[in-house]
């Protein structure tokens, strides 16, 4: 057993168990309405407006090349129009949230851990305990709203310009018919993918804040130790984004057809 | 009043506190000296509970805190204010905001209290007019100041200091020595002061105590502890490497 505890299991483990207590911590923080409610907007702000370019730029040349991709396989078999039909599906229900929770880990996760974890190398977090302030509550708990309220928001962007770009590509590079293309996509594409996608999202930003503050809290001293939670936070993220895709897909699947 | 229990402390395998007793009464000022490394910030952060013990107890007006947990603390907390070795302000806010955390952070005050407020903390560190300034643009004397102001700014009843004087010029040193002694005369709060600053510890300090291998090794008032005789506090206060030596 101690064998066990002492492998990169034990530390695997030991790491989820410590984000799942910050989880709890900051459900808890939530009930106590203490959060620095300031600082979330700025968290929107800088997590929802500031990663603009990247969602944008990501949505639009993953729905281009899937677009395109789609339209040199199906061409072969005369199914063309229904090209835009299965950029929906798969920009709505995988691309779209995965995508966008993959680029924003790279750009908000690594920015919370570098963020916190300098603070803590510095004594501001220890500062923000002895000013009797929970560091869950103005660190933490802000940084998860914003990221769970600003991921769906960015998913929802980036699914439309990638459709959007696809559909550009489809139409007016490769000559598809635009009319039976929009009404394939339309009958393929059901609110049931946007919800799926929209989920997903919602979920991605939680596991985002929470592994980039976890980082940054329990980062090690010194230059190298903050380097070091920001690479993790950013690894680790996107690891649990790809893992936990699979199993949301399998179980929003089953949710889906429960409801229907 | 805060007192320790057979307070033990280590860190992998190194042994840093071995049976800590401490007690400080409320009003009383105490320098703890001690070699570097020898556990003095590791003692003081314990105080407030930042680092919890191996075992034995810390008690802050007869209750513990040793098995609080970090929301528990938070009452606790507002009674003390801590002004850190490395001041350890908020990078990405001004010295104003700084000062200001506190009160804003207890929603009890008005904007206007707290604007009268910060300028009155502001001017009792000798720094008025840097309520814009950022703590970047401020020298390390300065800073410390701003962390004392930030500490004090919401009066509370224990001030722990913690290394106030390192890597500062004598100068500077002696003003903030000066600076801690008015705190605690005007504020009339329980002091508690980590140095290795001889200097500080003799001005600052109703009482001295030492820490030496773990433990408190000399607790007395400054004109006795700097009269002693024996050896490891001699050498300690004398400041040679080698207990045999003498300076000459």
């Amino acid at each position: 057993m101690k064998f066990l505890a002492e492998t990169w299991v034990g530390e695997w483990l030991t790491g989820l168990g410590r984000i799942a207590a910050l989880a709890r911590e900051a459900v808890m923080s939530l009930l106590t309405f203490k959060v620095a409610w300031r600082d979330l907007l700025y968290q929107i702000y800088f997590i929802g407006i500031k990663s603009q370019s990247v969602v944008l730029v990501t949505g639009a040349f993953t729905g281009m090349v899937l677009g395109a991709q789609t339209y040199f396989q199906f061409h072969k078999i005369k199914m063309d129009t229904a090209t835009l039909a299965v950029v929906g599906v798969s920009m709505c229900s995988e691309l779209g949230p995965v995508l966008t929770a993959l680029m924003v880990s790279g750009r908000v996760g690594a920015a919370i851990a570098a963020e916190i974890g300098t603070m803590r190398v510095t004594e501001q977090i220890d500062a923000l305990r002895t000013l009797a302030t929970h560091p869950v509550d103005y660190l933490v708990v802000p940084r998860l709203l914003a990221s769970m309220i600003a991921l769906p928001l960015l998913t929802i962007e980036s699914i439309t310009i990638g459709i959007g770009a696809s559909y550009l590509v489809g139409v007016y590079l490769l000559g598809i018919d635009p009319v039976y293309s929009w009404y394939n996509m339309l009958k393929y594409t059901g609110d049931i993918d946007v919800f799926i996608g929209l989920t997903k999202a919602f979920v991605y930003g939680g596991i985002i804040a929470l592994v980039g503050c976890y980082k940054g809290m329990s980062c090690s001293v010194g230059a190298q130790g903050v380097g070091r939670a920001t690479t993790e936070a950013v690894v680790y993220s996107s690891i649990a984004i790809l893992i936990s895709n699979f199993f949301l897909t399998l179980a929003l699947q089953r949710v889906v057809v429960m409801l229907l | 009043m805060i007192e320790t229990r057979q307070l033990k402390k280590s860190f992998d395998t190194q042994l840093v506190l071995d049976g800590v007793d401490l007690r400080i009464e409320s009003g009383e000022s105490v320098a703890i000296i001690g070699r570097s490394g020898g556990g003095k910030s590791v003692l003081l952060k314990h105080l407030i509970a930042l680092l919890q013990p191996d075992s034995g107890d810390v008690l802050i007006n007869g209750e513990s805190i040793v098995r609080m947990n970090e929301r528990q603390l938070l009452r606790i907390r507002e009674k003390f204010g801590m002004v850190f070795q490395s001041a350890a302000l908020f990078d990405s806010m001004t010295v104003a905001e700084n000062v200001a955390f506190p009160l804003i952070r207890k929603k009890k005050f008005t904007p206007g209290e707290i604007e009268q407020r910060v300028t009155a903390a502001l001017a009792m560190v000798d720094l008025p007019g840097t309520q814009k300034k950022n703590p970047a643009e401020l020298s390390g004397g300065m800073r410390k100041r701003v962390g004392l102001a930030r500490a004090i700014v919401y009066e509370p009843q224990i001030l722990l200091y913690d290394e106030p004087t390192t890597g500062l010029d004598p100068i500077v040193a002696d003003s903030i020595d000066k600076l801690i002694i008015r705190v605690r005369d005007q504020l009339k709060v329980t002091s508690v002061v980590v140095t290795h600053d001889m200097r500080t510890a003799r001005r600052v300090g109703n009482r001295v105590l030492m820490l030496h291998e773990g433990k408190i090794y000399a607790n007395a008032a400054p004109e006795e502890f700097f009269a002693s005789q024996d050896p490891v506090v001699r050498q300690f206060i004398d400041g040679v490497a080698d207990a045999k030596e003498t300076i000459l």
